[in-house]
C-alpha cells in the first residue's frame, strides 16, 4: 500500500511539486488558522496561559449568556438574508440590464457600478458627513431646507436609526464580485439558444430569461451566490467606521464586530473562536441551501 | 476566441420603449447612488475653510481651491515617521502580497486543471470552500498563528495570509481550464517539463486571468488595514496613516479628510479602470460546476 502511494507520488510528481508552493501557503494560512478555531473554541484561551479545555461552554454562553451576541446575531442575519438577497437580485438585474448595451457604454456603467466595490472604504468618511447627527450633516441640512424635519435627526447615533443607515451604505456596494460574473456570464450565452427559444413559443424576456439565460449560466449564479455569501456575513468595517466601535448600544454590532471585540480588545480568544465558527457553520450552510435551490432554476 | 462581441440576431427578444425608459430611469439613478459619495469627496476636498463650514451645508462649491491638499501633505510630511516611509511599506506589502499570490496560485492552478492525479477533485472542492474562509472572517485565529510564529508586528504579517488566499486560485483553474490541450501536447511532444510547459505556454496564454487576480490582490491589499497586525508606527501602510491624520481631528480636517480619500481611491480605480475588460474576459470562466 505505501509502495503504491509512493508509485502514485512520483508518476504525478510535477504536478504535485507545481502545487507545492501555494498548497503551503494555504494549508498554513488559510485552512489551518479554520480548524484552529474549531479546536480554540473548546478552550478558554487568553494567549499568556496555555489554552484550558471547557467543552462546549463558550457556545453555551453565546447563546445564554451574552446578550450581545444575540443582538449581533440578529443584525447579522439581517445583513445574511435581507441585504444578501437584495444585493444578489440587484447584480443580477442591472447585469442584465446593461447587457444589450454597446460595448463601450457597458464598459462604463460596469466600472461605475463596480466602483463602489474597488475603494468604497475610502469614502466612508464621506458618509459620516452626509449621516452627520448635527444640522451640519448634509442630510439633516437637506431635510429641513425642504421642511421636511424640524430638529436634525441623529442618524449614525440613534440605535433605531443606525441599523438602517448601514444597510442602505452596504447596499450602496452591493454590485461586487458577483455583478462582474454575472456581466461576463450573459456575454458568453449562446445567441443561437434564443433564436431556437423562439422557434419553441418564448413570448417575452421573462420567459427568455427564466428558461434559456438563468439555465446556462447556473455556475456563475452559483459563484456570484458564493461571493455574495462571504460579503453579508462578514459585514465589520461599514458598522465600525460609520456607527463607531462600539455603536450606540451595540445597534450596528454584527458577528464580525463582536468577535473583533472579545479578540483584539479582551483577548478571549476561545470564546472570539467559537464565535467565529458559528460564522463559518452559517456560511457553509446557506451556502449549500443556495446552490440546492439555484440548481433548481429553469427546471 | 470568446463570444464577446455582443453581435445581435434579429431574433432576440425585445423590450417596449416605456419598458426601456422605466429600466434605463432606474439604472441612471442607482448610477447616481453608486457615484455619489465619489463625487462628494471631490468637491469637499476642493472647498476652502469658509465653504467647509458654511451653514446650512451646501453640496456644490463655488470657488475650488487646492488649500486641502497642500494641508494633507503638511500634516503628513510633519508626523514623525517621513510621508515617504508609509509609501514604501504600502508599496512592499501590495506588490510582494500580489506577486507571490499570483506567481503561485496560477502555478498549482495548472495541474489541478489539466492534470490527473490522485486527491486533484478534494483538493479542488476544499479550495472552493475556502472561497468563504477570507481574511475578514479568519482575522482572529489567524492573529493568534502570527502570534505564535512570531511575527506580529513585521511585514510578513500583514502578506502571508493573502498568498494562500484561494480566489485567485480559483479564477486561474478555471482559465487554464479552457486553454486548448493541443496547445499543452505541442510543447509536451518537444519534450518540454511540465515547469517549462507552464512558463512558456500555460502562462502567456492566462494573462487575463493574472491581470484580473493582480487587480483584485491590490485592491484587496490597499484596503487592507489590520490595526491588531503591526502597531509600530514605522511599519504602518499608507491608509493607516491617512486615517491617524484625519481621527486625530475630524472636524478641522474635515477638507484634508476628503482630500486623503480622494488620493486614496485614485489608484484602485485607475488599475480597475484600465485592465476591466480583462476582468470581464476572465469571470466568463468563473463559474462553480457542480
Amino acid at each position: 500500500m505505501i509502495k503504491g502511494i509512493v508509485r502514485g507520488f512520483t508518476k504525478n510528481k510535477e504536478s504535485y511539486l507545481l502545487m507545492a508552493p501555494y498548497m503551503a501557503f494555504f494549508l498554513v494560512f488559510t485552512l489551518f488558522p479554520v480548524i484552529l478555531s474549531v479546536i480554540l473554541g473548546f478552550t478558554y484561551y487568553n494567549m499568556i496561559d496555555p489554552p484550558r479545555f471547557i467543552g462546549w461552554y463558550n457556545y453555551v454562553r453565546l447563546f445564554l449568556d451574552d446578550d450581545i451576541f444575540l443582538i449581533a446575531l440578529k443584525n447579522t442575519l439581517f445583513f445574511a438574508f435581507v441585504t444578501g438577497p437584495i444585493s444578489y437580485f440587484l447584480s443580477f438585474f442591472v447585469a442584465w440590464m446593461i447587457n444589450d448595451l454597446p460595448r463601450t457604454l457597458r464598459s462604463i456603467t460596469t466600472s461605475l457600478f463596480y466602483l463602489p466595490t474597488v475603494v468604497g472604504a475610502s469614502v466612508y468618511p464621506m458618509w459620516r458627513l452626509i449621516f452627520s447627527p448635527d444640522e451640519y450633516g448634509y442630510l439633516n441640512g437637506l431635510l429641513i431646507r425642504w421642511g421636511l424635519v424640524r430638529e436634525p435627526v441623529a442618524w449614525l447615533v440613534d440605535p433605531n436609526k443606525i441599523l438602517i443607515i448601514l444597510i442602505i451604505v452596504q447596499l450602496w456596494m452591493s454590485l461586487g464580485i458577483s455583478f462582474l460574473a454575472f456581466v461576463a456570464g450573459l456575454q458568453t450565452i449562446d445567441k443561437n439558444l434564443y433564436e431556437a427559444g423562439v422557434m419553441d413559443g418564448i413570448k417575452n424576456r421573462f420567459q427568455e430569461l427564466w428558461y434559456i439565460t438563468l439555465p446556462s449560466m447556473i455556475p456563475q449564479l452559483v459563484f456570484g451566490a458564493v461571493m455574495q455569501i462571504v460579503v453579508s456575513f462578514s459585514v465589520a468595517d461599514i458598522s465600525i467606521q460609520l456607527a463607531g466601535f462600539p455603536s450606540t448600544e451595540y445597534a450596528g454590532e454584527t458577528l464580525v464586530t463582536h468577535i473583533m471585540d472579545y479578540g483584539t480588545i479582551r483577548y478571549e480568544m476561545g470564546y472570539a473562536s467559537a464565535m467565529a465558527v458559528v460564522v463559518f457553520l452559517m456560511m457553509v450552510f446557506t451556502n449549500r441551501i443556495v446552490s440546492k435551490l439555484l440548481h433548481k432554476v429553469g427546471a | 476566441m470568446l463570444a464577446l462581441s455582443g453581435k445581435k440576431t434579429g431574433y432576440h427578444a425585445r423590450r417596449s420603449l416605456y419598458g426601456n425608459i422605466i429600466v434605463f430611469g432606474f439604472i441612471a439613478l442607482l448610477g447616481a447612488f453608486s457615484a455619489l459619495p465619489f463625487v462628494f469627496a471631490v468637491i469637499t476636498s476642493l472647498k476652502p475653510i469658509n465653504e467647509l463650514m458654511e451653514f446650512p451645508p451646501r453640496f456644490s462649491v463655488t470657488r475650488p481651491t487646492f488649500e486641502n491638499y497642500e494641508e494633507l501633505y503638511r500634516l503628513a510630511t510633519n508626523m514623525w515617521v517621513p510621508l515617504s516611509r508609509y509609501i514604501f511599506n504600502t508599496v512592499v506589502v501590495a506588490v510582494a502580497g500580489t506577486v507571490l499570490h499570483v506567481f503561485f496560485a496560477s502555478m498549482a492552478a495548472y495541474p489541478l486543471a489539466k492534470h490527473r492525479f490522485p486527491g486533484k477533485n478534494v483538493i479542488f472542492s476544499v479550495i472552493v470552500m475556502a472561497l468563504m474562509f477570507v481574511p475578514q472572517v479568519t482575522f482572529i485565529p489567524q492573529f493568534i498563528l502570527m502570534a505564535e510564529l512570531g511575527l506580529v508586528n513585521t511585514f510578513i504579517a500583514l502578506i502571508l495570509p493573502w498568498i494562500g488566499a484561494s480566489l485567485g486560485l480559483f479564477l486561474m483553474k478555471q482559465f487554464i481550464e479552457q486553454i486548448p490541450d493541443a496547445l499543452l501536447e505541442a510543447a509536451r511532444i518537444d519534450g518540454a517539463s511540465e515547469f517549462k510547459t507552464f512558463f512558456s505556454i500555460v502562462l502567456p496564454n492566462s494573462m487575463p486571468a493574472v491581470l484580473t487576480i493582480v487587480i483584485f490582490q491590490f485592491i484587496n491589499l490597499w484596503n487592507y488595514a489590520p490595526k491588531e497586525l503591526v502597531f509600530s508606527e514605522s511599519l504602518k501602510v499608507f491608509r493607516m496613516a491617512m486615517e491617524s491624520i484625519v481621527a486625530s481631528d475630524p472636524i478641522a480636517r474635515m477638507g484634508a479628510g476628503a482630500a486623503a480619500s480622494v488620493i486614496l481611491m485614485i489608484p484602485p480605480i485607475i488599475v480597475f479602470i484600465a485592465l476591466q475588460q480583462k476582468v470581464v474576459e476572465t469571470m466568463t470562466f468563473a463559474g462553480i460546476k457542480g
